[in-house]
């Protein structure tokens, strides 16, 4: 890498606002040509934001962009790809049903007389640009029969072939297999040699440190870090992207798990409450052993797209599975419905409260009622005494604050909005709570509340599955912690080793089994 | 939000998308008490509401479907295929006639819910292909126009219960009765959960395929009694052209009625004040001699005014 030149793209003390969320606050990032610069950090760091500022899409409320040497301000993405700033999202976004080579030249291409596309000479420069990109196929057939990686590819290709000097690439490898990872690689070295800045998001380390020269580490809308990676300890990039001082990170906590912690579970019922053997999922999980006992807090660690979210899921039936099987209480669960499982006693908190939690039309009272209704009906009709029984009682115990009952769920805060889907399951009685990002964007008060609750459903025999990518609230929280990482198992914690920098060390350890 | 007192516009839009169909219906009956001759005469009512009864059967159904975020477009071939069940089964009597059109109709709905609930297709393309398939095996079945005289048939579609004709009286006992089952029971409840959020319905257990099966399969049935009924005061099994573009009335009375298309909400009294509306407006506008042409852009206008107010509900 050489760094004699300047800038090619530059960020000067960018502020983006959006509505309650300060997505950037005063982030300077420069981009120097022939440097692979990675951007890392959780979700809600930034970095989504940043490279949408980079690209057009968003306009920064203060600070400014210098392309080139000269303050630039790009109106739409177009005009950031016109000026030579390529993007390729996690999901590869051509168009499917078009053939490889027109998706190639989408926009470009060579016209012949009459300004009749001159197909011939389409195919033939087609072929000749993916050569170089190690894919050799038939530049007619659609784009829809290549393989994933061919199509990454093909959008790689595409977005360089426009005289891009910035390349920025988000998540690249999500959906590759190893060996296309490889000619991933390799093509972004060559992007490198040529002079060509890059910007490679990712959070599988490994490939950080495989191809990676410098790194820039976001944390809430800041920079947390930046500088070379080849020197920097990969316990101490974890800490940066996660928060946490590594000297500091046993100090007393301010969450409000109790801190008798280290309950080990009521091992004598001689049965997990629920154990999952072996998930296995294409690209996401591999091979992922997880037992709850009946009043334990079971942890999950890792980064994020570590299989954490897909392992719940797949305990709950939510996500189909190649291979694995659940056990509740000993007995085999039907894979692939959540009806069963709901019917066996597992439940799932799940992370996107909107998306896949709350009903948002329809009121607090029936949010709660919902997965109860049929044992609050008698002969299919419902019975509004036992409805109003439930309510009252969860409502009072989880102290949700609502007008009334009868309040459409959409217009209550976040926090009371999570405490309603807590009461939907606890109506239920479940044996295995699975919460996945419980405190996630609620307040303080409603987060302390939650926890709370936690602990005592966990005295109660309940056993729970706590995935949080706050650390602290997983150590606090969390009596054993099972740390993931590229999908699947790669240590557990329990007693005195549960605290946040084993979770880190843990992260950070280089796969032995990781393809990396 | 809505702690807040909101601004007057809102307040006005919030009541007529709850009320509107109601004032309409309000509005347009006093207009014809005041101007129109002879409205108030009992044939007059009479006439009116029995045309509309097919019409508020269908939607009843309809809306049921609309509320899960899905459209039922068979339900017109539905009808025609209950009208050539009937005709093929009347021989046995009566009542085995009606049950081969309703069982008719069940398995349309069955096909049109398992393509959607289980097979994945989307609910427009699923019943637009049976739209057009269930109407040809209607034709198939009877090819032209039969009449019957079947007497217990011919009474169904025009005797009475005290004054009011039996059509009337059906589609007023099942508009009770699914106005029962959307409030009052645990399928009505998962019906609307579903249409609110199926992802989270998914995650909460629910049956949600199942409900989706049934929800065509009422639909289905509904339409084909409709189709029974509208032969019945016939007098004769047109399959051709029975409830050619009923499925049109039909989203229109839901819509008007304030259900929003985009799922989550069923309101079954407003869709029968949106059928009523559309045929009182209908009905006064040819007593007035305007033309039919007038009809029509009249009606597009509450389509889009019903759209407008449902939309700025849904946007808040």
């Amino acid at each position: 890498m050489s760094q004699s030149a300047a800038p090619v793209l530059e960020a000067r003390q960018i502020s983006k606002r959006f509505p309650g969320v300060r997505a950037l606050d005063g982030v300077s990032l420069a981009l120097f040509p022939g440097e692979v610069h990675a951007l890392v950090g959780e979700n809600g760091a930034g970095k989504s934001t940043l490279i949408k500022v980079f690209t057009g899409v968003h306009r920064p409320d203060a600070g400014e962009l210098i392309y080139d040497g000269s303050p630039v301000a790009f109106g739409t993405p177009l005009d950031a790809q016109r000026a030579g700033i390529s993007t390729i999202y996690q999901e590869v976004n051509l168009v499917p049903m078009m053939s490889v080579a027109r998706n190639l030249m989408l926009g470009r291409e060579p016209r012949g007389r009459l300004g009749v596309i001159d197909t011939a000479g389409m195919y033939g420069e087609a072929e000749r640009i993916l050569a170089g990109y190690g894919v050799v196929t038939d530049v007619r057939r659609p784009l829809r029969t290549l393989g994933m990686g061919a199509q990454q590819m093909v959008a790689l290709a595409r977005a360089v072939a426009v005289d891009a000097r910035v390349v920025i690439m988000d998540e690249p490898t999500s959906s590759l297999e190893p060996r296309e990872v490889e000619t991933l690689f390799s093509v972004i070295r060559k992007l490198r040699d040529d002079g060509i800045a890059v910007v490679y998001v990712s959070h599988r380390l490994d490939e950080l440190y495989e191809v990676c020269d410098r790194v820039t580490v976001l944390r809430d809308g800041r920079v947390a870090h930046t500088g070379p990676l080849a020197g920097l300890e990969r316990l101490k990039l974890i800490a940066l992207m996660l928060g946490r001082d590594l000297d500091e990170v046993r100090t007393g906590g301010l969450t409000r798990f109790s801190r008798d912690r280290h309950r080990t579970g009521d091992r004598d019922g001689a049965q997990p409450a629920v154990q999952a053997v072996g998930l296995t999922r294409r690209q996401a999980l591999r091979g992922v052993d997880v037992s709850v006992w009946p009043g334990e807090v079971v942890g999950l660690g890792g980064l994020l797209g570590a299989g954490r979210s897909e392992t719940a899921k797949g305990i709950v039936g939510a996500l189909p599975l190649d291979a694995g099987r659940v056990l509740v209480a000993g007995l085999p669960l039907r894979t692939g419905s959540t009806t069963a499982a709901i019917r066996a006693g597992v439940s799932l908190l799940p992370e996107d409260r909107k998306a896949e939690g709350i009903i948002p039309a329809l009121s607090v009272r029936e949010n709660i009622a919902l997965a109860a209704l049929p044992s609050l009906s008698r002969a299919g009709v419902v019975s509004d005494a036992k409805i109003d029984k439930v309510v009252e009682v969860f409502m009072h115990r989880l102290r949700i604050k609502a007008a009334s009952p009868h309040q459409p769920v959409q217009e209550l805060s976040g926090g009371n909005q999570q405490k309603v889907l807590l009461a939907r399951w606890l109506a239920i009685r479940p044996k295995v709570l699975l919460l996945d990002e419980p405190t996630r964007g609620i307040d303080v008060g409603a987060k302390a509340e939650v926890q709370a609750l936690v602990d005592e459903l966990a005295e109660e025999g309940l056993g729970v599955l706590l995935i949080s990518s706050d650390l602290e609230e997983l150590v606090e929280g969390a009596d054993r912690i099972l740390v993931l990482r590229e999908g699947a198992v790669v240590g557990e914690l329990s007693g005195d080793d549960v605290t946040e920098d084993k979770i880190m060390a843990s992260i950070a350890e280089r796969g032995a089994e990781s393809d990396g | 939000m809505a702690e807040a007192v909101a601004p007057p516009g809102r307040r006005v839009l919030a009541w007529a998308q709850e009320y509107g169909v109601y004032a309409a219906v309000g509005v347009l009956l006093l207009f014809n008490v005041l101007f129109t001759p002879h409205f108030l005469d009992v044939a007059n009512f009479r006439t009116q509401l029995v045309q509309v009864a097919p019409i508020v059967i269908v939607s009843l159904g309809m809306a049921l479907v609309i509320g899960t975020q899905g459209i039922d477009l068979s339900v017109g071939s539905v009808m025609a295929l209950a009208a050539a069940l009937v005709a093929l089964y009347l021989g046995y009597g009566a009542w085995p006639a009606l049950l081969a059109a309703l069982a008719g109709g069940a398995v349309a709905g069955t096909a049109g819910g398992a393509l959607v609930a289980y097979v994945g297709v989307q609910p427009i393309v699923a019943t637009l292909a049976l739209l057009v398939g269930v109407r040809g095996l209607a034709n198939v079945l009877v090819p032209q126009l039969v009449e019957f005289r079947n007497p217990d048939l011919i009474a169904l579609g025009s005797s009475s219960l005290s004054g009011v004709p039996v059509i009337v009286v059906i589609a007023a006992v099942l508009t009770l009765l699914m106005a029962f089952v959307v409030r009052r029971t645990t399928f009505g409840r998962q019906v609307v959960a579903i249409g609110g959020n199926r992802a989270a319905s998914e995650l909460s257990g629910l049956p949600v395929r199942r409900v989706l099966l049934l929800v065509y399969v009422i639909s289905g049935v509904l339409a084909a009694l409709a189709g029974v009924l509208a032969t019945a005061r016939l007098q004769a099994s047109d399959p051709t052209s029975l409830g050619l573009f009923i499925e049109l009335s039909a989203i229109t009375a839901v819509v008007v009625g304030g259900t929003p298309l985009s799922g989550g909400r069923i309101r079954v009294l407003s869709t029968v004040m949106g059928a009523l509306l559309m045929q009182l407006l209908s009905a006064t506008l040819i007593k007035h001699n305007l033309p039919q042409s007038w009809t029509q852009i009249v009606q597009a206008v509450i389509i889009l005014a019903a759209v407008y107010a449902t939309r700025e509900r849904g946007t808040r």
